[in-house]
């Protein structure tokens, strides 16, 4: 018989296991539905058309399923973002790691972590209101809202995250390498160049990764800031209509069932994959930076 | 300790019961061309009735037909008519729509104040947004790509445009698409080479409209009928209105409403 203390006990466990495990039931939740709402689509036209079709116009009749402009979009948008995400973030992290002070230190990490916490909407507002119209001046382009001023608030969005956990790897890197490279001569420079990133280089490599997978997701700010057109991109100054922006200007209206709320699911699906894709790959990378560098896996 | 719980949940329950009695609440949600006026005779509905609840949302016509379908809004703004297909889904959810005419209004094509262009014929504003026609020079304008400005598909206005101008064909895949009557308008405002449509309520300094075939949008030649790209403006509800929803649907048909749909640019019913 067991007391009531033990009951107790086991209770408490249980309740932490089942909250535990809610993560996991709401991972497996979303995949479901996803699944569900999201294949039926390919009983209305094939894989292939659907995702290397160029024609996106679910509302008319017949209506036409092509995302390759949206997918094509939503790259652009973020290889664009990593253009500046990686140098600001991996930079910022050098700098804070290697160069500043304690005291700069103190401010630069909370600032940092300030960008972070500010909602895509301000970013979006930004863009729109205020970039939009400087792109259009500076560049003399036909219209601000476009895959470069999508690209240019992304990258400042995504920047604290690459920022971070680069941060984080560089601390990682063990003193012993750095007294090791600076008794052989070498200098502060040759020493951060030649040893510390490298020995950082998967961590880095999961900042960016995971930067990545934060611009592709991104919904509202590409909404405002990049014009809505589903074209394959020419140029940095045309308009883009990315997978998420696409879901998030459609979904209210696509009938609940009809074959347009089931192509919005099916990009969906897509997305969900290739950000569940990143974050696999950034986490094979870190474990084995983390082996690499001798910590515990 | 158990007196003073008991005391305070049964107010509790009490003030819970007697909540919905204080104040009758509606959502009113859908096209951005009527939200204007249903925001407006929200706002003065409200001051003349304090104990009444309007809660007014754009996001399209379709998004509001889509919400009165399901049950989530009490009034379903719409700058075009119900389809035959939403009014089958309604059916389907056992939802009898009914619709109300609540004013008219006229879909004016606007440019930037500082492009030359005055008048347009309605094949060319059709050639224009299906991507036959790309730079204002080939309409005797200066040698610059023309920038479409356009509609996301929830629009009733978009819709209403499509049908009334281009004959139902598609839209050129690079145009610019917006939310919003006001986001093509303020981004028109800002955008020399653009071009857009907005609902006339949408009219301001900012932007100018262009004559179709030879007409001007305005109140006069929308009711006379001589501006061709007209149309009615609907609010649906879930079978016959009741309670608050049937004082607001009357104020706004009724000659205050109406008022109110005049000063704001639109054609009141006459």
């Amino acid at each position: 018989m067991m007391s009531s203390f033990q009951i107790k006990e086991r209770m408490i466990q249980g309740i932490f296991a089942i909250l535990a495990f809610a993560s996991f039931i709401f991972l497996i939740g979303i995949v479901f539905v996803l699944f569900k709402e999201g294949l039926p689509i390919f009983k209305s036209v094939n894989v292939f058309d659907f995702l290397f079709g160029k024609f996106w116009y679910p509302t008319y009749d017949p209506p036409e399923f092509g995302v390759l402009p949206l997918i094509v979009g939503s790259f652009v948008v973020s290889l664009g973002a990593m253009v500046i995400c990686v140098p600001l973030g991996v930079g910022s992290a050098l700098y804070i790691n290697e160069i500043a002070s304690h005291q700069q230190k103190a401010i630069l990490k909370p600032l940092i972590e300030i960008l972070a916490s500010v909602p895509s909407i301000i970013y979006g507002f930004f863009a729109m209101a205020i970039l939009a119209p400087f792109l259009q001046n500076t560049f003399h382009i036909p219209i601000g809202l476009c895959a470069l001023n999508a690209s240019i608030v992304l990258g400042i969005m995504a920047t604290p995250t690459v920022c971070s956990i680069a941060e984080d790897a560089l601390s990682y890197v063990p003193r012993s390498f750095r007294e090791a490279s600076f008794a052989v001569g070498a200098t502060r420079w040759q020493t951060l160049i030649k040893v510390i990133i490298p020995a950082a280089g998967s961590g880095i490599s999961t900042a960016i990764i995971l930067g990545m997978s934060r611009a592709i997701g991104e919904t509202m700010t590409v909404l405002m800031a990049a014009g809505g057109a589903a074209i394959i991109p020419t140029s940095a100054f045309d308009p883009v209509r990315p997978m998420t922006a696409a879901i998030a200007a459609e979904m209210g209206e696509a009938p609940m069932g009809g074959d347009h709320y089931h192509a919005l699911f099916a990009i969906a699906l897509a997305l969900f994959i290739v950000t569940f894709l990143f974050n696999i790959l950034a986490e094979i990378i870190s474990r084995r930076f983390r082996i690499k560098l001798g910590l515990s896996g | 300790m158990k007196t003073v719980n008991k005391i305070l949940l049964t107010g509790l329950a009490v003030l819970g019961l007697a909540m919905p009695a204080f104040a009758e609440k509606i959502v009113v949600e859908g096209s951005t061309t009527v939200l204007p006026i249903a925001q407006k005779a929200a706002e003065v509905y409200m001051q003349k009735n304090p104990s009444a609840d309007i809660s007014v949302r754009g996001g399209g016509s379709s998004v509001g037909i889509a919400s009165i379908i399901d049950g989530s809004c009490d009034i379903a703004d719409s700058s075009r008519p119900i389809k035959d297909t939403e009014l089958e889904k309604a059916a389907s959810n056992g939802r009898d729509i009914k619709a109300h005419v609540v004013a008219m209004d006229g879909i004016a094509v606007v440019i930037h104040p500082s492009n030359g262009i005055n008048a347009l014929s309605k094949s060319q504003v059709k050639d224009i947004f299906t991507g036959k026609i790309s730079n204002w020079s080939q309409l005797g304008g200066s040698n610059e790509k023309i920038v479409a400005i356009s509609r996301d598909t929830s629009s009733g206005t978009f819709e209403a445009f499509m049908e009334l101008v281009l004959d139902k064909q598609k839209v050129r895949p690079d145009a610019i698409m917006q939310a919003s009557n006001q986001a093509v308008a303020t981004t028109v405002a800002r955008t020399p080479n653009a071009i857009g449509y907005v609902g006339l309520g949408f009219l301001s300094d900012a932007i100018k409209a262009v004559s179709v075939d030879g007409i001007m949008p305005s109140k006069e030649t929308v009711l006379t009928g001589k501006y061709k790209v007209g149309r009615p403006l609907f609010m649906y509800t879930n079978g016959a209105p009741k309670g608050l929803a049937k004082e607001f649907l009357d104020f706004v048909k009724g000659p205050e409403g109406q008022a109110l749909a005049d000063e704001l640019g639109y054609v009141g019913l006459k």
